[in-house]
């Protein structure tokens, strides 16, 4: 053994074959089996954790994960949790979640992490197991057509059949998964592509290109000159922000943007946080729940700038009605998102950042300036629509109201923590009164609307982000959709702080039937609801459970306060409490239902 | 109004299912579907007709530029094309009417291929529309079974779809 074998044999004692061509490392194949392979692959990318769960046709793979510690390995309890929770790693952080999960069940029950991810356009790569080549399609035991059943809800998906090309595609994975509109990439590995005994020379691509793949970067010259002089011609303008603007890491040039300018800004659900919430241009999340403010001014614009947003449903209401005076001006690096549901005036394809730099730069090195009369004439109108207060609630129940909670929650941390949530009112509460300042502090699944996703992706963005706080805003239906990961949270030590508004119904579903179904509560209450402080200390940790509203700000501080515990907060909140506005679903922007009298008590039966 | 997608799509397994799985999953209709290798066997050309308003259309080739494999498309409709659909019909044939069947396939610029004491394999290509006027014109009776391939189609002039 000469001296580079022995430097190979300490660094990579997995390594099989050791073909030493030039001096030391310079020139040399290693030869590897799949399983090694792909870890190589993993730490040749930078990959921190990936989230996971072993069985049969994983089982190589797991083998060469046992040899090394680069690559840490964060073992869930269930698979649709180490998706949610490599998801929010994504969101958190901007590097790609990897997950790895075996064949069969393993990745049909990451299919619903993986939607969630591909509906809000998350880097995410999945690296599933499949049944040994030779045996696919004979019904062999764990064998399900992954390729086949994940195909709509990913950016794309590979079947690898020859262990030569495992490198490459894993390469190609990445690529695919982080550039142009990010989402999620399936590479579904048969089990003998991972076999031990099977070694081939490795090397990682440090590029790669494909042919069929060339995402675009900057937008048309001609269309972006056309967008600003329509913008500085506005007499009623409004920005309209969303997921794209945090994913582009577009924030700064937002902000700048919307200064210079002046304009009133709105942000979708998936987009809060890129430009500060509590800044005065900001008129509060638009769409369903949307401040009426934000919502009127998007009915009455004559221009509205899109950056990133993809108008969708729940943000446009009636598509008929939608902003009937504006011409619209729309950024977005999906050509397919553009015009897809509202046609656009002015369509500019490519990435927010470098356009927004673009029409920054031509707008400072114009004489055009936004008309300051009609643009205070413009702000006058926003104000009235602001003094309608429509998030009040009442301050004085004797109950806990949720949106106490989340206000509470706000100013315990400082408005700096990162808030994963699930979904329902409570993901609406936090929306509206949890004030982002920054992105990628709000971790939620907007697109599928995911229940189950608040604790895994906590525990996710706490494992990227140890010293920050991290609360999981949820309900106590959601939160048993993936209650199991408090196990997980224990044994990695992530200690986040788990806001559970527990109204005792399915909130959001109450709420539709109240409006909408003449409050015939079909199945939207649960008979049994487990005692969540008894839950919490079963898997280990704290758990607190509030009854009394002088008594919420006192438990956030003593769960904030407990550093290295994951804490339950079990809050017993107003069960007749509705998320308002609403417009109701095919209805338009100006037609929101209010609170009618914030102050009036609420002497509803409800069940 | 009807329009032809020619598509340049990677030759890979699953490729033609990425296609007719964005056409069921969004509720796009597809009218035909002709897929092989082209002279560079690591590519296949697709021809798709599909209906639908220009709104639908747009958002159809939108959809297909952003399937990873597909390198790259056209829509024939958009410019002067030819187009070409191979049929094949098998027609039963008495005494009476084997002459009567030969002329109507002469007519229409086919050719017989295969001949029994009772029935006739007819060849035909042309447009889609001559096919459907030759079907109508043979006895309804007549026909055992009808095989076409779907249109397919070329730009006029040199300007090609190729890498």
């Amino acid at each position: 053994m000469d001296i580079n074998e022995v430097v190979y044999q300490t660094f990579f004692p997995a390594a099989g074959k050791i073909i030493i061509l030039g001096g030391f490392f310079e020139g040399s194949i290693l030869e590897l089996s799949g399983g090694h392979i792909l870890v190589q692959c993993l730490k040749d990318e930078g990959v921190e954790y990936v989230f996971g769960y072993p069985g049969g046709a994983v089982l190589h793979i797991y083998d060469a994960i046992f040899h090394q510690e680069d690559v840490k390995h964060i073992l869930v309890r269930h698979e649709q949790g180490a998706a949610h929770a490599a998801d929010a790693y994504a969101r958190a952080t901007g590097k790609p979640g990897v997950v790895l999960v075996t064949s069969g069940p393993g990745a049909t029950n990451a299919v619903t992490g993986i939607a969630t991810a591909y509906m809000d356009s998350i880097p995410l790569v999945i690296l599933s197991g499949q049944v040994p080549s030779p045996v696919i399609g004979s019904d062999a035991f764990q064998e399900v057509d992954t390729v086949g059943i994940t195909r709509p809800c990913v950016k794309h998906n590979f079947l690898v059949k020859d262990v030569n090309l495992l490198a490459e595609t894993i390469k190609k994975a990445f690529y695919v998964a982080t550039t142009g509109r990010p989402g999620p990439v399936l590479v579904d590995i048969p089990k003998d592509i991972t076999d031990p005994n099977i070694k081939v020379p490795y090397h990682y691509p440090e590029k790669i290109s494909m042919r069929s793949y060339n995402p675009v970067v900057s937008g048309h010259k001609g269309q972006i000159k056309k967008a600003v002089e329509l913008l500085l011609s506005a007499k009623r303008p409004i920005i309209y922000s969303g997921g794209g603007v945090v994913l582009g890491e577009a924030h700064r040039e937002l902000i700048e943007l919307t200064r210079l300018l002046g304009f009133p800004i709105t942000q979708t659900l998936m987009g809060l946080g890129a430009y500060p919430a509590p800044d005065p241009l900001f008129l509060g999340m638009l769409g369903m729940h949307g401040t009426y403010e934000a919502n009127m001014a998007m009915h009455e614009s004559d221009v509205i700038l899109a950056v990133g947003a993809r108008f969708d449903d729940r943000v446009t209401g009636k598509l008929t009605e939608f902003c009937p005076y504006a011409k619209i001006i729309h950024i977005d690096i999906d050509p397919a998102s553009i015009s897809k549901t509202v046609k656009v005036d002015i369509p500019i394809v490519g990435d927010v950042k470098p356009v927004l730099e673009q029409m920054l730069e031509l707008i400072k090195a114009g004489n055009l300036k936004p008309d300051s009369e009609e643009l205070k004439a413009w702000w006058d109108v926003i104000e009235s629509w602001r003094q309608v207060d429509c998030l009040a609630y009442d301050r004085d129940s004797g109950l806990i109201k949720p949106q106490y909670v989340v206000e509470q929650l706000y100013q315990v941390t400082g408005g700096n923590a990162y808030v994963t949530s699930d979904v329902g009112q409570h993901q609406m509460y936090a929306a509206q009164f949890y004030h982002f300042n920054k992105p990628r502090r709000w971790i939620n699944s907007g697109g599928l609307g995911t229940m189950g996703f608040g604790l895994p992706a906590a525990i996710g963005v706490k494992l990227a982000f140890p010293d920050a706080d991290v609360a999981c805003i949820t309900g106590e239906a959601s939160i048993q959709m993936c209650i199991q990961e408090l196990s997980t949270a224990l044994q990695y030590n992530t200690p986040v702080k788990i806001v559970n508004l527990n109204n005792r119904y399915m909130g959001m579903v109450r709420q539709w039937q109240e409006f909408s179904y003449q409050c015939r509560y079909s199945q939207s209450y649960m008979d049994t609801i487990p005692d969540f402080v008894k839950l919490a200390e079963a898997y280990g940790h704290v758990g607190i459970r509030v009854e009394q509203p002088e008594d919420v700000r006192g438990a956030l501080e003593e769960a904030f306060s407990l550093k290295d515990r994951t804490v339950f907060l079990d809050f017993v909140t107003d069960r007749t409490e509705n998320v308002y506005p609403m417009i109701e679903a095919g209805k338009a922007h100006h037609d929101m239902k209010l609170r009618v009298a914030p102050s009036a008590p609420l002497d509803r039966e409800l069940s | 109004m009807r329009h032809i997608i020619s598509i340049l799509i990677e030759n890979e397994s699953g490729a033609l299912s990425r296609v007719a799985g964005l056409f069921s999953a969004r509720g796009y209709n597809i009218e035909s579907l002709t897929v092989a290798p082209t002279e560079d066997p690591s590519l296949s050309r697709m021809t798709l007709v599909t209906r639908g308003n220009d709104e639908i259309i747009e958002q159809i080739t939108k959809q297909l530029n952003k399937l990873i494999d597909v390198v790259k498309l056209i829509d024939l409709a958009e410019s002067e094309h030819i187009e070409r659909e191979l049929m094949l019909v098998k027609i039963k044939t008495t005494l009476e009417s084997r002459e009567e069947v030969r002329s109507m396939v002469d007519i229409f610029r086919g050719k017989i291929i295969d001949v029994t004491p009772s029935s006739y394999v007819v060849e035909m290509t042309g447009h889609s529309s001559k096919l459907d006027a030759f079907i109508h014109g043979c006895a309804a009776d007549s026909i055992i079974e009808v095989v076409r391939s779907g249109p397919t189609g070329i730009s006029r002039g040199e300007k090609g779809l190729h890498l």
